[in-house]
């Protein structure tokens, strides 16, 4: 009798995973797909029906040239900050998580807190308040205004720090001091070449928090040469006829774009951090694991 | 990164939680190195603190307060605003839909894989972490062809509501829901791995038992495995919930589309913030409004740190 009723609660738990397979992973597949069909075949076709080559051409053609190419120029925005924000990220978070591990100082514990309460607050909070401290330093529109509240990553300093206390052995440290390395040296030549892993995630983290960023640039940047590819995707809805018809009445000079077109810039957008994310998933999930997992 | 907490963080920030625990009490600095040295390696990060974290509060607090018509009168210019409770119903709207459904569908998705091979169990986990790869405006553009009745590969789900044209989908009632279900697409893998985790930390002797006792995997689920990780449960709730207060991508991405005629430049909270902000240069009436939201998640955040013991595992 147990027989048949467990096998029904089986074929049931796994259509629920399906389904949720299903909402998770189509949007995706069906994004990859679309460039490559004209924005008729996307309303003709199957959703999940592959259009051609040829057509996956003109599509990128007309993103990347749409409006003097502005999709290069965010791009080029998009590297700028992010990577500027994330090597001032690490060169402020790894030498933060080792002086808050492994030396003392008065004040090391309120700092831990600090950092703590600023890592777990919802980053979006700052952002009006940052934006109101820059312009009173008339900073708004210069590249600083993102890159470095994108260097500020208490969460950052807070994984060097784990690192730092759970792996490096003091004794290690100390037999180096008894060597006569100084401090600087400590750091240099035994700390930061065990550090690598960490240096990774924590610099992964910060590019990734960096580059999907909309809040803050959407605030700091006023010039469409100033965009990042997050606030240039939104321009571009505006330009997709589909979802803004009425710019397109007769005798507008604004260059139309069509479906396949936006998502096309979407892909363009994401291709960065997703490589990243499918080609270092087995670290990344270490890492965030690394907490859960039992020591 | 508006609602979702990027997936990847609030994983590790639950390792940073439990690690401040542990190392904080157990872990001393060695005696003997200097304590200007200490001062050395933090003193790049702690200027970006005090310019880029602390700078911005007071100055926000500094101007909510300043004001020639007395003391508090930003505050009460905000609350008087039309826009401000609309702004404040729709997030609260908002946050209940995800926070419930989050909850439910995270808990529940989670026990099952916990249940299969481990390794198809790491097949799924992987697919639903994908998505937290487009959060941001990514995931908004994404939703709006997920929302197109034309276009749309769940077209036919979208036809059962009655929804026939992009419009109809975006009606000004659904947004909530809409806002809920983009913050979960982009931010549930996330939550799933770092339970997955959790649900690794239940001894297998304790599973064992219960099977060896007569309970069935169901059972398990339901009183054993479920009640301890009870903890990440309400960490999960809590960081969306003070995530959810500050809604401002979504809403702002989806108000671009002029179809959506429903989704106001002012919203959410945050939206509106900004916009009396940047249309009437009223600044310090939007630095009250986002003093209001920073106290939501200054409270919610200290909270965490310092009751954090409630989060401790085993």
């Amino acid at each position: 009798m147990a027989l048949p009723r467990r096998y029904a609660i089986r074929l049931v738990g796994l259509a629920v995973l399906l389904v949720f397979t299903a909402l998770f992973f189509v949007p995706i597949i069906w994004l990859l797909l679309a460039p490559t069909k004209t924005d008729g075949q996307l309303l003709s076709q199957s959703p999940f029906a592959f259009g051609s080559l040829s057509t996956l051409g003109h599509t990128f053609n007309r993103v990347v040239n749409y409006d003097g190419q502005s999709l290069l120029v965010w791009l080029k925005n998009s590297a700028i900050y992010s990577f500027g924000g994330t090597a001032l990220a690490v060169l402020a978070a790894i030498p933060a998580g080792y002086g808050l591990a492994l030396t003392h100082f008065i004040g090391r514990k309120t700092l831990l807190s600090i950092t703590l309460v600023v890592m777990i607050m919802p980053a979006t909070a700052l952002v009006l308040p940052l934006f109101l401290e820059m312009n009173k330093v008339g900073l708004v529109g210069t590249i600083w205004s993102l890159i470095l509240p994108f260097g500020f990553f208490p969460f950052g300093v807070y994984l060097a720090y784990i690192y730092f206390s759970s792996t490096i052995p003091k004794d290690l440290l100390a037999a180096a001091r008894i060597d006569g390395a100084n401090e600087w040296g400590v750091f240099r030549y035994i700390a930061v070449p065990l550090a690598r892993p960490i240096i990774g995630l924590v610099a992964f983290f910060a590019f990734v928090a960096s580059w999907n960023n909309f809040f803050l640039p959407f605030v700091m940047t006023y010039d469409t040469s100033q965009y990042p590819l997050q606030i240039g995707l939104r321009q571009l809805i505006g330009s997709t006829a589909t979802f803004n018809p009425t710019n397109f009445t007769a005798g507008s000079s604004v260059e139309v774009l069509h479906r396949p077109d936006l998502a096309m810039a979407v892909i363009i957008a994401i291709l960065p951090v997703l490589i990243v994310f499918l080609f270092s998933q087995r670290t990344l999930v270490q890492g965030m694991l690394a907490g859960a997992t039992k020591e | 990164m508006s609602v979702p907490l990027a997936p990847a963080v609030s994983g590790g920030r639950v390792r940073a939680l439990r690690a401040s625990r542990a190392g904080g009490a157990r872990e001393r600095p060695p005696a003997g190195t200097s304590r200007t040295a200490g001062y050395f390696f933090v003193a790049l990060y702690v200027g970006l603190l005090l310019l880029l974290g602390i700078a911005p509060v007071v100055y926000a607090i500094y101007l909510a307060l300043s004001n020639s018509g007395g003391f508090g009168a930003n505050f009460t210019h905000a609350f008087n605003d039309y826009r401000f409770v609309p702004a404040f119903e729709h997030i609260i709207e908002f946050v209940a839909f995800w926070l419930i459904s989050q909850t439910v569908l995270v808990v529940g998705l989670v026990l099952m894989l916990h249940n299969l091979e481990p390794r198809v169990g790491a097949a799924f986990r992987f697919l639903f972490y994908i998505p937290g790869a487009l959060a941001g405006a990514a995931s908004v553009v994404v939703w709006l062809f997920m929302l197109d009745p034309t276009a749309s590969p769940f077209a036919f789900v979208l036809h059962w509501f009655g929804y026939a044209q992009f419009d109809n989908t975006i009606a000004p009632s659904n947004l909530p829901v809409i806002f809920a279900v983009m913050a979960f697409w982009t931010g549930a893998g996330g939550w799933i791995v770092v339970m997955y985790g959790a649900l690794n930390n239940i001894p297998t002797e304790l599973i064992e038992a219960a099977a060896i006792d007569g309970s069935n995997a169901f059972q398990t689920a339901l009183r054993i495995k479920l009640p301890l990780i009870r903890k990440w449960i309400i960490y999960m709730l809590v960081l969306s919930f003070a995530g959810g207060t500050q809604l401002f991508t979504e809403p702002a991405v989806l108000g671009q589309a002029a179809l959506g005629v429903g989704v106001s430049q002012y919203w959410s909270p945050n939206q509106l913030a900004w916009f009396i902000a940047s249309q009437y240069d009223e600044f310090n009436v939007a630095a009250a409004i986002s003093v209001v939201l920073l106290v939501f998640g200054l409270l919610i955040a200290a909270i965490l740190v310092w009751r954090g013991r409630f989060f401790e595992v085993d």
